[in-house]
């Protein structure tokens, strides 16, 4: 693609491009570091994580900030403006992502005190799916790549099935250790947190997409939910 | 001929049509091949980079490129149906019926009164003193130009403001009533609020005229326009919904045009 | 970052020079203007200095006053004829010259006729004519002095009329007036006689004939050569052949005059009429330059606006074109009359040379224009003529001044600002 005869105008799109990149690396990686914190019961890292998301909020009104001048100077047209609007929302959504990462890490030292918790073996992969999928998605806002983030909205339903997997594993597994009940209550919202993390990974695809084409994905067919059974 | 796009955008009963329009000046090809409606729905502009012919297009519409004696002219145009440059078409009264704005105010040096006046005078448009006056105020109301002028209709149009002088030209303009209004660069010499007074004056007579307009300002293009035509050396390459073309061009050219990648 | 900037240096003894170069180049070119200026100044001033010292004096004249006795006059003439129509012929067999010489012999001595002027009867016939009661009284006439006395009475007469005059100011009979036969009568013989209308009638007929016929046909061939001719080698032919009629010189135009008006046409010879068009004929041209200017002047946006509401050609060119060009061809009008005005070289070729001692009634009788009196009278051997030869160019200038006046106040009347 050209550049503007303006040059400004592609410094200001880059900057934007930079900043959701580093955001996107934070919530990424506050993903990972929580659920590592969670298996191999890392109080410290926990703590740390926890404490690392206010990076994220301070880029997200960063973001903003920029986006808005940006919009206000450039008077942007066409695939600038969508892709403007588009950095705008995701730096919204990817917030949202870190705050549940944060959440994670949260309920990790509430977990971690009992060694013996199985439903715990299934969440890694899972949050692990949902890393790839944050992952891809913003590298398809990079690349403005409208293929890659049609392929992170299918992965969706993946996380999905997981969950609905995992409710019903927790589910027995409390009606048989009434004991662990406040444990698998906490892994329980992990589950969802991570759920609602590969949501939103979603929500930045669907992003990216219209930022690329100028058209919106048809609405995806969603997993059963597991209250509806 | 139309492009499957324009196609699907055409209107029931369309104002002005033009049909594979090329015109020469001498032996250069300044429009290569034009085809669009105006219909009285929709204000349509167009837009494109200097020199891309959009300005000469609008002249074929009311035959303005009479005036230069090396200019030939294409191709169908026509008015209700009516080719406009079939020998059996009077050209005054075309150009009674479809009516221009510069992008110069040009007020002729008389009497705000008078330059109103002079267009229904020469047609014959009122007879008595009252039936002028009739018109003269319907016309500078119709321009929002009344409330400022009324008490001082004898004064000169030229010691007027810019912004007030091109409402003039306008009142001046509808006085005939026209069917057509066509806009060259109508506000590329005016100050930010007179601009947005005649952008809204533009809105207002929306649907009683079928206006066309030349822009430069791609905002003023979305922002008073419904239909936008891209010109490009002289062809038209893209042609639809102004939200359609400022938000997700079809074409590259257009693309790179309206988000400043051209040149 | 700061970038590294190179401004010129105005300072060095370089630049500082060329500065002051360039100032005192102005200084030279200022005062080129002004010297300029005032050479020109210099040179319209000696002009009228020259012209009203010398002029002055034909604007006053010399009278008598002369005692008659109409009792024991010679008078054949019966009072009551006077009331009637045939006044005029008793009056002219009535014999008043011989009565007019024996008045001036019984008061001003043996040549007391000489003293007067030739037609000094005139005064004592319309006297009569007015009261015809006079006849059988004694009254005192103020009559017109001979050419003689006039001269001496301006300090520049022979020197028996020096002492007659002399003679006539110790009786105290004489004294000086206005001339107001000057500007009432026409040519004479007898300088203390002369007047100039009817040369200033001639040239007013003559100025009207040539307006009339210049200023229409000028107009009209500036609109259409601006307005309506085709752009091709023609028309660049007519435009070159119009500038160089312009610069013709104004006998060729006397000769075409006399050419085509005179011998071909017949016209009355010496006449306004043909005058005129000899003159519209030179001052054409330089309307119709004045005139493609003046419509080449007006912005194309005025014509584009009235063509943009449907108005036709002829509508855009005199609804808006024409009034306002209309200031730029009335100044080249002026330019043109005023050189019409002036000319006497065409006008002496089609024979408006005679000696016109009636002002002419219409454009077709014999008349003659003032500079043409005015190098007529340069001729004469007479004196008196010198300073009435400047007395007449005074009056051609007072002409000039006024027509311009006339046409600047039409122009700035006709000025409008767009």
């Amino acid at each position: 693609m050209a550049e503007h005869t303006v040059k400004a105008f592609d410094h200001e799109i880059d900057q934007l491009r930079g900043l959701i990149a580093e955001m996107g690396g934070r919530a990424e990686s506050a993903l990972e570091q929580a659920m590592s914190a969670l298996i191999r019961r890392d109080q410290k890292l926990a703590a740390e994580v926890v404490k690392n998301d206010a990076k994220i909020d301070v880029l997200e009104s960063q973001i903003e900030k920029l986006a808005v001048q940006t919009i206000a100077l450039r008077a942007p047209l066409a695939n600038d403006l969508r892709e403007v609007v588009a950095a705008l929302k995701i730096a919204g959504v990817v917030e949202r992502i870190g705050d549940y990462a944060k959440n994670i890490a949260k309920r990790a030292p509430l977990i971690i005190a009992n060694k013996n918790l199985e439903p715990l073996s299934l969440l890694p992969a899972m949050g692990q799916i949902a890393g790839e999928m944050v992952h891809d998605a913003l590298n398809a806002f990079s690349a403005r790549n409208a293929d890659l983030a049609i392929a992170v909205v299918e992965r969706d339903r993946v996380v999905d099935d997981f969950y609905n997997s995992i409710f019903r594993t927790l589910l027995t597994y409390m009606a048989e250790n009434p004991k662990m009940i406040s444990e698998s209550a906490h892994l329980l919202f992990v589950a969802k947190n991570i759920e609602r993390i590969g949501d939103h990974a979603t929500n930045v695809a669907e992003m990216v997409y219209f930022a690329a084409t100028g058209q919106y994905l048809p609405d995806r067919e969603r997993g059963e939910a597991p209250e509806d059974k | 001929m139309l492009t499957p796009e324009q196609q699907a955008l055409k209107p029931n009963d369309p104002k002005m049509t033009a049909r594979d329009v090329r015109v020469f000046y001498g032996e250069k090809e300044a429009i290569k091949g034009v085809s669009i409606d105006v219909d009285m729905d929709n204000v349509t502009a167009f837009i494109g980079p200097s020199g891309c012919g959009k300005s000469t297009f609008l002249r074929t519409l009311n035959r303005m490129n009479d005036t230069v004696s090396s200019a030939r002219v294409e191709g169908e145009i026509t008015l209700d149906g009516e080719n406009i440059y079939a020998p059996s078409m009077d050209v005054v009264q075309l150009r009674a019926r479809v009516g221009m704005v510069f992008q110069k105010p040009n007020p002729f040096p008389k009497s705000i009164y008078e330059n109103i006046a002079y267009g229904p005078r020469i047609h014959g448009l009122a007879s008595a003193k009252a039936d002028m006056d009739v018109i003269v105020e319907k016309s500078l109301r119709r321009a929002g130009l009344w409330d400022e002028v009324k008490d001082r209709l004898h004064d000169s149009g030229t010691a007027l403001s810019g912004g007030q002088q091109q409402r003039l030209c306008i009142g001046r303009a509808i006085a005939v009533e026209p069917e057509v209004i066509l806009m060259d660069e109508p506000c590329s010499a005016l100050d930010p609020i007179a601009t947005a007074k005649i952008e809204e004056l533009i809105h207002e007579l929306r649907g009683r005229y079928a206006i066309v307009i030349v822009t430069h300002n791609m905002q003023q293009a979305a922002r008073v326009s419904q239909r936008t035509a891209f010109f490009h050396l002289g062809t038209l390459v893209e042609y639809g919904v102004t939200s359609d073309i400022f938000t997700n061009p079809r074409q590259e050219r257009t693309k790179d045009y309206i988000t400043g990648r051209y040149g | 970052m700061t970038a590294s900037r190179n401004p010129t240096d105005w300072k060095s003894d370089a630049m500082q020079k060329r500065i002051a170069r360039r100032y005192a180049k102005e200084r030279r070119f200022k005062a080129l203007g002004l010297a300029a200026i005032l050479l020109s100044a210099g040179f319209l001033a000696f002009l009228i200095i020259t012209m009203l010292g010398g002029g002055l004096g034909g604007f006053t004249r010399t009278q008598i006053r002369l005692p008659v006795n109409f009792a024991t006059a010679p008078i054949v003439v019966d009072p009551a004829v006077l009331q009637g129509a045939n006044a005029d012929r008793a009056l002219s067999a009535a014999n008043l010259p011989v009565v007019t010489a024996q008045a001036a012999e019984a008061a001003l001595g043996k040549d007391g006729d000489s003293l007067l002027a030739p037609n000094a009867w005139l005064v004592v016939r319309d006297a009569i004519k007015a009261d015809p009661s006079i006849l059988g009284k004694q009254v005192t006439l103020n009559v017109p002095a001979s050419a003689a006395i006039d001269l001496a009475a301006k300090s520049d007469g022979t020197p028996e009329a020096e002492q007659a005059y002399a003679m006539l100011r110790q009786k105290g009979v004489v004294f000086r007036s206005f001339n107001w036969p000057f500007l009432s009568a026409s040519d004479a013989t007898d300088p203390t006689l002369v007047g100039i209308w009817g040369a200033f009638k001639g040239s007013l007929l003559t100025m009207l004939v040539t307006l009339a016929l210049s200023f229409p046909v000028g107009v009209a061939t500036a609109l259409y050569l601006e307005e309506y001719a085709p752009r091709n080698r023609w028309t660049d032919l007519i435009e070159v052949s119009i500038n160089n009629l312009a610069a013709v010189p104004s006998i060729i135009f006397g000769l075409l005059g006399l050419a085509i008006f005179l011998n071909f046409l017949h016209l009355p010879r010496s006449a306004a009429l043909v005058g005129g068009m000899t003159l519209a004929l030179m001052t054409m041209p330089v309307i119709v330059i004045a005139g493609r200017n003046a419509i080449k002047a007006v912005p194309p946006s005025i014509r584009d606006a009235a063509l943009g509401i449907g108005a036709s050609r002829v509508q855009v060119v005199f609804h808006h074109v024409l009034p306002l060009a209309l200031p730029g061809i009335l100044t080249g009008t002026i330019i043109g009359m005023a050189r019409a005005l002036g000319e006497t070289a065409p006008l002496l070729m089609i024979g408006m040379r005679a000696f016109i001692a009636t002002p002419p009634g219409g454009v077709t009788d014999p008349a003659t224009v003032l500079p043409v009196q005015i190098f007529l009278w340069s001729d004469e051997v007479s004196r008196g003529f010198i300073e009435k030869t400047s007395a007449a160019i005074i009056v051609l200038l007072v002409f000039l001044l006024a027509m311009n006046g006339i046409a600047i106040y039409l122009r700035n009347k006709f000025e409008k600002r767009w």
